[in-house]
């Protein structure tokens, strides 16, 4: 809502800059978005008088115009607007000014004939077309007729006022209107104000014998009615045109801008009916019934709703109540009996009837947040009094009141203790009575004990708690101490659980991948790819858009996707990692179970070729590597081992191993299968994804010294050939089986399938290494152990040892 | 020639020759030739015999002290020489110093994970848990606990994936502290909790709006928590983060689950308080809400708020380091790309 500062100005005796008062606004209630000086930018624009008109010879819609601007001499203006007639007082922007969005304006010549100047719509200073009355939006302004020619144009438009443009909190609905926002400047600054009060000048006959209106509470805890007749329809006087743009909205006719002016200034919204309109004399506040329509002010049509609230005559609806009145009856050219209706409408109707229909309009916004019930009358008269003063009407005696229910105040206690010791601070006594009293609150004050009584305005104030934000803000946030919180100690340290996540992190990091954070939300697609266990997708109700639709069951594709982003920039060596949850779902649950996983995937090369050293494309085994490292890190307790999988639809058949510690699977790694990598414009890309729950939860080795053998160790060598199928694994469990005593480690150096070996075979050779903790070898033991393991080789797996 | 004047000529010819010598092999001969079994010192010393016995000892003393100085000569000269060939080689051995280090694998922690983490580590210094718990969320939880009932219009505020009409995403991690709340025993001391985590709006993702993003909310419930505490955590944060030159201010604001409730505005970074474009001119920019836990919040807790209270504050790491690295497009928080992901290696 954008608050006039000069509006402010009349009832409140204010010696501050518009930007401070702003600031103090911002500090003390509610946020401000903007402080707005209309004329800020322009130069030079006068009142013009336009002294004679003639047609262009060269064109058929320009005129040659003779226009005094207060100087001795008329200057002559080309203008080509349609509505330009001699006798007009007009806006001119002079040679050398400036007008809107920074442009300047010179003399020129326009088909030939000179021009000095320009003559200018309301447009072209600034103001937005919604707020130009309609009679000039396609054209120039006409000023009024007492203009002085030559005066700056700003006073006569308002455009030197400061519009405070605030940014209201759903809480503070009492902030959407100059009373309410006065109220508050009061206890901001400490200063009285000084508001008026309408009094209604009645006439004719009595309201009870020409309207009634039927009620339903429940939809409206207020309702009530004027009736003024033998109105005089035309425009509004300037000083009520420019309230009603300078807070934006366009003014209409007097009857129309007076119901807008009152709900700018006591925040109550009104409505004016064509009382002529009316299908018989009686008006019903109700519930729309099903097939009802409405055509509302804007022209729109909408279908009704059985939860919209209606204002209906003996036909059917005249009214969306609270949002929008119906065109059928509403204000037009030949009105002269007007039905002013000022009430109250249940909140969470006309929020949903609003969402409904689409339709926020600044009655709505006020009803949802709700208006000053204890104002609905007054708000009323004071509209009466204003169509009888500006509009000739004649207020008929009385008003129809269909429901009248005012809430009582709320009557709060709270001890200045109590006040302290949440605040933080040492306030007296008469410092909090003081500052409620000046927010317009009632005091009464027993020992250490405040009973508040809460105007109704206030409507967002029930309990002791709201009193301390009134006492705190109007107090001053800054002047509250900064301390830390005291009292019995606590401890803070990380769960087993968050430790290790952030031991996972720090060394997948420290093998050299980088950390994404993806989104979890996906595609259906992607969401059910690279499964680690059979769920049910979890879908958004109503998605934003397809991308961001499931909820992933996997980390991979959000790592795919990310690769794909990079790639399409032409960055080429991608290694990633990413921790996070994936959401697998129960048949019949609507809530997925979340579960911590850990991915990686790299692509390209994890190293860069460099001026000394080549790229190494990665490859399964470099992949390999880093989880071994990583599963080393994380310390599970049991042998990892990793068992071909040729069965995941999305990864390389013979490229892919399940990883399992001591029997059990936890992930997976390999290459992304060709045809998937594609799909995603990805190349060849490694990935794993562990379950990172899982390696929480197994038992761990702690570390543990071993002695350092001082005794020299032995090595061996042995090389041999193979069948194909069988596996490193196997060798390297039956030497260490097989190994003896003194066999510390086994090391595989070379794998070699190439032409020197018979088909269907391939080559292995391994180091074996000896020692022994408390006594130097002796060589002919090893000789024996490692004899041994030769023929164990040969006999159980085949080899032919060389 | 006497054996002495023969000597005194050996000596001169020796050194000459031994300074002549320019490589290791040519001192080596030297040696041989000088001090050799079949060498000239050798060999007058051998015609010793010739001598009076008295005169004997005299010419021994004087062909020793010949061969010692023609020794010490030859291991000056060989240790020249020697350091002349490892001078020579070292200066073969001379490198480039500024051709670039050879590259080796290294990973960065994303940047929002690096300052989630710098929070966490500061409130568990003050004796805060870190919580996280679900981001999908039962609609009690995320809003009905937090105050905010069906048809709430704050509601509209954040608008809500939902995935039933009870079942959502998360749009807070609040959610956790009404968790927690519920069960915390306060015979055991007080609650202070951080619950750092990823929430879900439905927004359309531009450079300042991301359906995802990040939260660390913070809550402390005891019996004598005061606004000024929160006040004072707030500025800790602040200095924490940011440094000490950031200050902290407090502005009224409305949260449904606080009452009083204030919004956080931080010392503007781009101009240090002088006023600027990015705080439109107020040197004030805005980083968090806070506020003073609501009774109700409580209550729903099964908490007494007539003996217990305290403070609520949430954070946006996002736009935290939005800020503090002026990075103007939220999504890049989310594309990963390399280039991005690498920009933020200061550690400690
Ligand atoms: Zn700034």
């Amino acid at each position: 809502m954008k608050i006039s500062y000069n509006w402010i100005k009349e009832y409140l005796d204010l010696d501050v800059k518009p930007v401070d008062l702003a600031e103090k606004i911002e500090r003390t209630s509610v946020e401000v978005d903007d402080v707005i000086k209309p004329s800020d930018g322009l130069k030079k624009i006068v009142v013009g008088h336009v002294l004679s008109v003639e047609a262009h010879p060269d064109s058929d819609h320009l005129h040659i115009c003779q226009v005094d601007v207060g100087e001795a001499e008329p200057l002559q203006i080309v203008c080509g607007a349609p509505n330009i007639a001699e006798g007009q007082n007009v806006i001119v922007a002079l040679p050398g000014s400036r007008i809107a969005n920074n442009v300047k304006i010179k003399k020129s010549k326009m088909r030939g004939v000179p021009s000095a100047g320009m003559i200018c719509a309301l447009q072209e200073i600034g103001f937005s077309e919604d707020v130009v009355p309609k009679a000039y939006v396609e054209g120039i302004y006409v000023l009024p007729e007492d203009a002085t020619p030559g005066d700056a144009v700003y006073d006569y438009l308002g455009m030197n006022d400061s519009l405070i443009d605030l940014d209201v909190t759903p809480n503070r609905g009492d902030m959407l209107s100059l009373y309410g926002t006065l109220h508050d400047l009061a206890a901001i600054y400490d200063k009285p104000i000084d508001l008026d009060h309408p009094a209604v000048k009645e006439d004719g006959a009595a309201i009870d014998d020409q309207l009634a209106v039927h009620v339903d509470e429940t939809l409206s805890s207020q309702y009530r009615m004027r009736l003024v007749k033998n109105l005089k329809l035309g425009p509004s006087p300037m000083w009520l045109q420019i309230r009603l743009w300078n807070a934006g909205m366009r003014p209409i006719n007097n009857v129309v801008d007076i119901t807008n002016y009152i709900m700018l200034k006591y925040g109550q919204p009104l409505h004016a009916f064509d009382y002529d309109k009316f299908a018989g004399e009686d008006v019903y506040v109700r519930t729309a019934k099903a097939g009802e329509k409405l055509t509302t002010l804007d022209e729109n049509d909408h279908d009704l709703d059985e939860n919209d609230i209606v204002i209906a005559d003996q036909k059917g609806p005249i009214a969306l109540a609270g949002i929008m009145g119906g065109l059928d009856a509403s204000i037009h050219d030949g009105t002269t009996t007007v039905a002013i209706e000022s009430a109250v409408f249940e909140h969470d109707h006309i929020r949903k009837a609003a969402q409904r229909h689409n339709l926020h309009t600044d009655a709505s916004q006020r009803f949802e947040r709700g208006v000053n019930q204890a104002g609905v009358q007054e708000a009323l008269d004071a509209a009466a009094q204003l169509m009888n003063e500006l509009a000739d009407g004649e207020v008929q005696k009385g008003s129809v009141v269909g429901s009248s229910n005012i809430p009582e105040p709320a009557v709060i206690t709270i001890t200045l203790p109590h006040v302290n010791a949440i605040l933080g601070t040492e306030l007296t006594m008469d410092q909090v009575a003081h500052i409620l009293e000046s927010l317009g609150f009632k005091v009464v004050i027993s020992a250490e004990t405040l009973t508040v009584t809460v105007p109704v305005r206030r409507n967002d104030i029930h309990i002791p708690a709201d009193l301390l934000e009134e006492i705190a803000r109007i107090y001053g946030y800054d002047q509250l101490p900064a301390t830390l919180p005291t009292g019995r100690m606590t401890m803070g340290s990380l769960t087993t659980k968050q430790r290790l996540v952030r031991a996972t992190r720090k060394s997948l990091e420290g093998l050299g991948l980088n950390q994404a954070i993806s989104y979890a939300l996906t595609t259906a697609d992607k969401a059910k790819m690279f499964m680690m266990q059979a769920s049910e997708t979890t879908e958004l109700a109503w998605p934003m858009t397809v991308d961001h639709a499931v909820l992933r069951m996997n980390l991979i594709t959000g790592l795919l996707d990310d690769i794909a982003y990079n790639s399409a920039r032409k960055v080429k060596d991608v290694a990633l990692y990413e921790q996070g949850r994936v959401f697998y779902r129960e048949d019949g649950q609507d809530r997925p179970a979340e579960e911590e996983h850990i991915a990686g995937a790299i692509t390209g090369t994890l190293l860069p070729a460099a001026w000394n050293q080549p790229a190494q494309p990665v490859d399964f085994f470099q992949m390999k590597g880093i989880v071994a490292a990583y599963l080393k890190d994380m310390a599970v307790n049991g042998d990892v081992t990793y068992v071909p999988n040729a069965d995941m639809p999305e990864m390389h058949p013979g490229r892919t191993a399940d990883i399992l510690v001591h029997g059990h699977r936890i992930g997976f790694l390999g290459e992304v299968h060709p045809s998937i990598a594609k799909k995603f414009k990805v190349g060849a890309t490694y990935v794993f994804e562990l379950n990172l729950q899982a390696i929480v939860d197994m038992p761990k080795q702690e570390n543990q010294y071993d002695v350092i053998s001082r005794y020299p160790a032995i090595t061996r060598d042995i090389a041999m050939l193979v069948d194909n199928d069988i596996t490193n694994e196997q060798i390297v469990a039956l030497i260490e089986r097989r190994g003896g005593a003194f066999l510390q480690s086994v090391k595989l150096f070379d794998v070699y399938d190439g032409v020197k070996v018979p088909k269907g075979k391939k080559s292995l050779a391994y180091t074996l290494t000896y020692q022994d903790k408390h006594e130097t070898l002796v060589d002919d033991a090893v000789t024996q152990a490692f004899d041994k393991v030769s023929k164990h080789l040969e006999e159980d797996l085949g080899a032919e040892i060389r | 020639m006497s054996l002495k004047d023969k000597l005194s000529e050996l000596r001169q010819r020796g050194l000459a020759d031994i300074k002549q010598s320019t490589d290791l092999k040519d001192v080596n001969q030297v040696r041989v030739q000088l001090l050799g079994k079949k060498g000239p010192i050798t060999e007058v010393l051998r015609g010793m015999r010739d001598l009076d016995a008295a005169e004997r000892p005299k010419v021994g003393a004087f062909a020793n002290e010949i061969r010692d100085d023609l020794t010490a000569a030859l291991t000056q000269r060989k240790a020249e020489l020697e350091q002349a060939v490892l001078n020579a080689q070292l200066a073969k051995e001379t490198l480039d110093v500024t051709l670039p280090g050879t590259p080796v694998a290294k990973g960065e922690p994303h940047v929002i994970q690096q300052i989630v983490d710098q929070i966490e580590d500061l409130f568990l210094g003050m004796g805060y848990q870190v919580l996280s718990g679900p981001e999908v969320e039962e609609d009690k939880y995320n809003f009905e606990m937090m105050n905010l009932p069906k048809n709430h219009p704050a509601r509209d505020m954040q608008d809500t994936f939902y995935i039933t009409k009870d079942i959502l995403m998360r749009t807070q991690t609040s959610p956790m502290q009404a968790r927690t709340l519920e069960k915390h025993d306060f015979s055991k001391g007080p609650l202070k909790m951080i619950s750092p985590g990823v929430v879900y709006r439905r927004d359309t993702d531009d450079p300042t709006h991301s359906h995802q993003f990040h939260q660390v909310e913070g809550l402390v419930i005891d019996k004598h928590i005061t606004m000024a505490d929160l006040k004072g955590t707030l500025q800790v944060l602040a200095h924490e983060l940011f440094g000490d030159k950031f200050d902290v201010r407090l502005r009224p604001s409305y949260f449904p689950f606080t009452e009083p409730s204030v919004e956080a505005d931080i010392t503007c970074f781009n101009c240090g308080g002088k006023g600027c474009k990015v705080c439109k001119n107020t040197g004030w920019i805005e980083v968090l809400g806070a506020g003073m836990v609501h009774p109700n919040v409580l209550k729903m807790a099964g908490v007494d708020p007539d003996v217990y209270g305290g403070f609520a504050f949430g954070v946006g790491p996002d736009r935290f380091a939005m800020l503090k690295y002026g990075v103007d497009d939220i999504r890049n928080f989310y594309l990963n790309d390399v280039r991005f992901l690498t920009q933020f290696t200061k550690k400690g």
